[in-house]
């Protein structure tokens, strides 16, 4: 009976080892994804006995738990709400949370295990535990002027330090008051989330990472230029075809410039030419000749089709991995399905800014914990190497090019060499453009990338274009950035 | 592992010559008493913890009861002294300490629904113990020689099948919660199945102690292994149909696998065939097909199982609220816990019996998950070493099935909760609030002690001779 009994005994060891290993995961490894999901009330009843970590820009909290004095302990208050309202996201009783209150939840609320020894120190003092303070790398600043910039328009603003992908502005507009969805009246923060998600301007939606995707116009144009040089097959004064109208392969469709007219005198013109004066007849040629395989590695190499955090999720930009020709055509100045966020925009200027190397942003300067020890703080990490430095110092120049006296000039700062692209998309017939500004400008200490996007073509349907509308709030941020 | 070593190397210390001596040493019960007192200790220390929690200071009341309670277990262990000196000194504190902390968490959960009195679930468990402990008492001074009990054999078969069908009576018969365990006689309800299992363990220990040759002897090879003879499947058939009429009639998916793992695990160690196993898990296979197909509840809790978090499935009627809820509960607990009284284990239905470990875990975290976890390990190892160092057949085959359906039964609610396994009804062994449970696995306690100390003296006088 003793070798069945043994055999026994490991089949029981067996049984309870599992008992062991499946305790450890859900107590231990899917903690913080089994607190983030929105069913799990304990969390959120939790997060109101806990003073919640503040969220902070330049060392000011823009979201802070205050005492309440009433059932709930605290109130979380968003002091400076529209401006930075998509950013912050909110801490609501019963809508759940949303950008950084939802990213990083757990460290807020100091149920992350990285604070099992602030846990372990509540325990055993019985004080309640203090969550963790998130410093953001925005700057109130730049902020505040992409904010005011933005002004009534639809649309997003974004800033990059293009040497290490800290995110210096982030707007969004429309806005909303966080404060409407964090307080503890239930039926008044059931109305406002319900008129907020039934608003069709999306005032929710942080427009940088997330929403309705727009494609990039002109501004893609950096990809097919990057991809050609890449190539070695062309430099900047390799010559296309100049004429005013082009009948793509295999359709009766015809495309044009976009005053209709040839692209500057001449039977041909430079990429660089076409670039500046952004033509599209010369990237349509010059993207059906390098094909779509080479469109879509170029693009991929830049984060289109892949999706990252920040720690907010940031929505995957999108090239079409099969294109036919004509498509290929269309996609070649940013049209047919190509879709970006203006962040993956910016990431196009960044990468040129600094040499071909692009840095994964991210919002997060730090996180500590109430006690003041560092749980995580910034560390730049490389998202890819896109472009080689020449290629990079080439498109760079093209760039400043395209300000200096080009198809971007209302974004020109003087005494300063700013670089950019502008962008005016169509969205199909008779609906408003989306306008694009895409550029670059530094000061002896960083580089940083801009992109504006404006809906619904600024309220002028279709007659507005990048320059007009977004190139001068791109302008007007950098300023902010560079102080001038 | 590690305990099953132990139990392992203290076989052989166990005959160290001063256990020899003829004239009967208390050192084993000297043992017990210490280790009971640490265990009141730590448990009067748990419900004073749940006391600070949940209302910030001690009320005496309930530390009294449970005082008395341990009161009445001191007596047990007197009554081991003249009866059972040399029985296993483990058994008693352990079952104990898991009763105690069952306690504190089910007192924890009352106190926020703020039932008190004979409407609180603890007061109706400590009652509960206290009835548990006079039955070990009376089971020590009747039963005096388990071997007693292999006589009653069919008898036992007979009740087991008596009391499981009991709940499929109209009128007495009760369904709770869907499914249809309970009797109900005037003011008490009971789970016969729960005492059931105990009938059956006698059962099978003694048809099995009788019938082992010809059980593992004759018969065909087939496919490399040695296949038993048609007639000789007749046993195993009939506590198959037996537990999927268990499945069928009371909707008891929990009980039904309990049993016939527990007679599946005796017949292999009773006959060392490993074609048994092999058919009784095709069996178990085929019994779940089939009850996955056409027995609705089953089709359920399958569902909730493997796609417990789908909205759809979370949001059903029936659905995976109660599993998914009791995750999170167990993942609020983290690595350490909330700490007494302060977690919400009350979110989770049936969070006082059922689900009774996502709350201990929620409130104790990781830690004391697996603090528990090694008890019952510690717990089974002790029935297990019986077996191994069994001088007569009957008495280890059912310590080996009694310490088994504890492990059985841990693996399935535990499990369960995790969703390591479909969910199934069945109660967390001396931890949950239910008297049957309760009453049933202190009855195994008491059959333990008596068989463990038959054991020991057995061999005393063995060599002593």
């Amino acid at each position: 009976m003793n070798r069945e009994l043994k055999r026994l005994s490991v089949v029981i060891a067996v049984m309870f080892l599992a008992l062991f290993v499946v305790t450890t995961y859900i107590q231990v490894v899917a903690v913080d994804s089994l607190s983030a999901d929105g069913r799990n009330t304990r969390v959120l009843f939790d997060s109101y006995k806990t003073q919640r970590g503040s969220i902070r820009v330049d060392g000011s909290p823009v979201a802070i738990s205050l005492p309440s004095g009433d059932e709930y302990s605290f109130q979380r208050t968003y002091p400076d709400p529209f401006v930075y309202a998509q950013t912050t996201g909110f801490y609501s009783l019963n809508h759940g949370v949303m950008g950084i209150e939802g990213a990083l939840n757990s460290f807020l609320s100091g149920t992350d295990n990285a604070q099992f020894l602030d846990q372990l120190n509540a325990l055993l003092t019985g004080k309640p535990i203090s969550g963790a303070t998130v410093d953001l790398t925005l700057s109130a600043r730049v902020q505040q002027a992409a904010w005011d910039a933005l002004g009534t328009f639809t649309g997003a603003v974004t800033v990059l330090e293009v040497d290490t992908g800290k995110i210096v502005a982030m707007a969004s507009t429309p806005s909303y008051d966080p404060n409407s969805l964090s307080s503890h009246d239930e039926n008044s923060v059931i109305q406002s989330y319900e008129r907020l998600v039934a608003d069709p301007s999306n005032p929710l939606t942080n427009r940088v990472i997330d929403g309705r995707m727009n494609p990039p116009g002109s501004t893609f144009k950096l990809v097919v230029a990057a991809a050609a040089l890449e190539s070695g097959k062309y430099t900047p004064e390799s010559t296309f075809p100049n004429p005013s109208e082009l009948l793509l392969p295999q359709t009766t469709v015809l495309i044009h410039n976009s005053d209709g007219k040839t692209c500057g005198p001449g039977d041909v013109v430079t990429m660089r030419d076409a670039l500046r004066l952004s033509c599209n007849i010369p990237f349509a040629e010059l993207g059906m000749e390098l094909g779509s395989k080479a469109l879509l590695t170029q693009a991929e190499k830049f984060g289109f089709n892949t999706s990252f955090t920040i720690p907010m999720s940031v929505e995957a930009s999108s090239f079409p991995l099969v294109l036919d020709t004509p498509q290929t055509g269309l996609a070649s100045f940013g049209q047919f399905d190509v879709r970006a966020t203006p962040l993956q925009i910016a990431m196009l200027s960044a990468a040129i800014a600094n040499g071909g190397v692009l840095m994964t942003p991210n919002v997060v300067e730090s996180i500590t914990s109430s006690d003041l020890k560092p749980i995580s703080t910034f560390t730049p990490r490389e998202f890819s190497r896109p472009i080689s430095p020449s290629t990079a110092a080439t498109l760079r120049d093209m760039m400043i090019g395209d300000v200096a006296n080009g198809a971007a000039s209302n974004a020109k700062i003087s005494g300063v060499d700013v670089g950019g692209k502008t962008g005016t998309a169509e969205n199909g017939e008779d609906q408003p453009y989306s306008l694009w500004f895409t550029g670059f400008a530094g000061n002896d200490a960083h580089t940083y990338a801009v992109t504006v996007l404006i809906e619904d073509g600024g309220g002028m349907g279709q007659n507005g274009y990048g320059n007009l509308l977004a190139a001068p709030i791109a302008k007007k941020v950098l300023e902010a950035v560079l102080n001038k | 592992m590690a305990e099953l070593s132990l139990a392992q190397a203290e076989l052989h210390t166990g005959e160290i010559p001063k256990l020899r001596a003829p004239r009967t040493s208390q050192r084993l019960r000297n043992i017990e008493l210490g280790l009971l007192c640490s265990a009141f200790t730590l448990t009067t220390l748990a419900i004073m913890f749940v006391q600070f929690g949940v209302v910030g200071r001690v009320d005496i009341h309930p530390l009294g009861l449970w005082t008395l309670v341990f009161g009445l277990t001191l007596v047990v262990h007197v009554i081991l002294r003249m009866v059972a000196p040399q029985a296993d000194p483990l058994f008693i504190p352990l079952a104990f300490t898991l009763n105690g902390l069952g306690i504190a968490e089910i007192y924890r959960i009352d106190l926020y629904a703020q039932s008190l009195g004979w409407d609180a679930l603890a007061t109706k468990q400590l009652a509960w113990t206290a009835l548990a402990l006079g039955c070990v008492a009376a089971v020590l001074l009747i039963v005096r020689d388990h071997r007693a009990l292999q006589r009653y054999t069919y008898t036992f078969g007979l009740v087991a099948v008596v009391l499981l069908l009991l709940p499929a009576v109209p009128l007495i018969g009760q369904e709770i919660s869907g499914a249809r365990v309970w009797i109900h006689l005037g003011p008490l309800s009971f789970q016969p199945g729960e005492i059931a299992k105990i009938a059956l363990a006698v059962f099978f220990a003694g048809y099995l102690v009788s019938h082992r040759e010809s059980l593992s002897v004759v018969g065909r090879k087939f496919l490399g292994i040695r296949m038993p003879r048609g007639r000789d499947l007749g046993p195993i058939i009939a506590v198959w149909i037996l537990s999927m009429l268990v499945i069928v009639i009371q909707k008891d998916l929990g009980t039904g696998l309990l049993f016939f793992g527990l007679f599946l695990v005796m017949l292999y160690v009773a006959t060392a065939r490993v074609s048994w196993v092999v058919l009784g898990v095709s069996l178990i296979l085929l019994g779940g097909a089939l009850a996955n197909q056409f027995l609705g509840y089953v089709h359920d809790r399958f569902a909730n199982w493997y796609d417990a978090f789908n909205p759809a499935i979370y949001n059903a009627e029936g659905g995976s609220y109660q599993v998914v809820q009791g995750i999170f509960g167990l993942a609020h607990g983290g690595l350490l816990g909330t700490g007494l009284g302060r977690g919400m284990p009350y979110i989770t239905p049936v969070s006082q019996s059922d689900y009774i470990i996502s709350s201990l875990g929620e409130e104790l975290g990781l830690a004391g998950i697996f603090a528990i976890l090694c008890i019952y390990v510690l717990f089974i190892a002790r029935g297990l070493r019986i077996g191994f160092s069994g001088h007569d057949d009957f008495g280890g085959l059912l310590a080996v099935g009694l310490s088994f359906v504890v492990a059985l039964q841990c693996f399935i609610v535990i499990g369960g909760i995790t969703r390591l396994l479909p969910l199934t009804g069945l109660t967390t062994p001396f931890l949950a609030a239910g008297g049957s449970s309760l009453v049933a696995n202190w009855i195994i306690v008491a059959l333990l002690l008596r068989i463990s100390d038959a054991n020991r003296r057995g061999s005393g006088r063995v060599i002593a001779q």
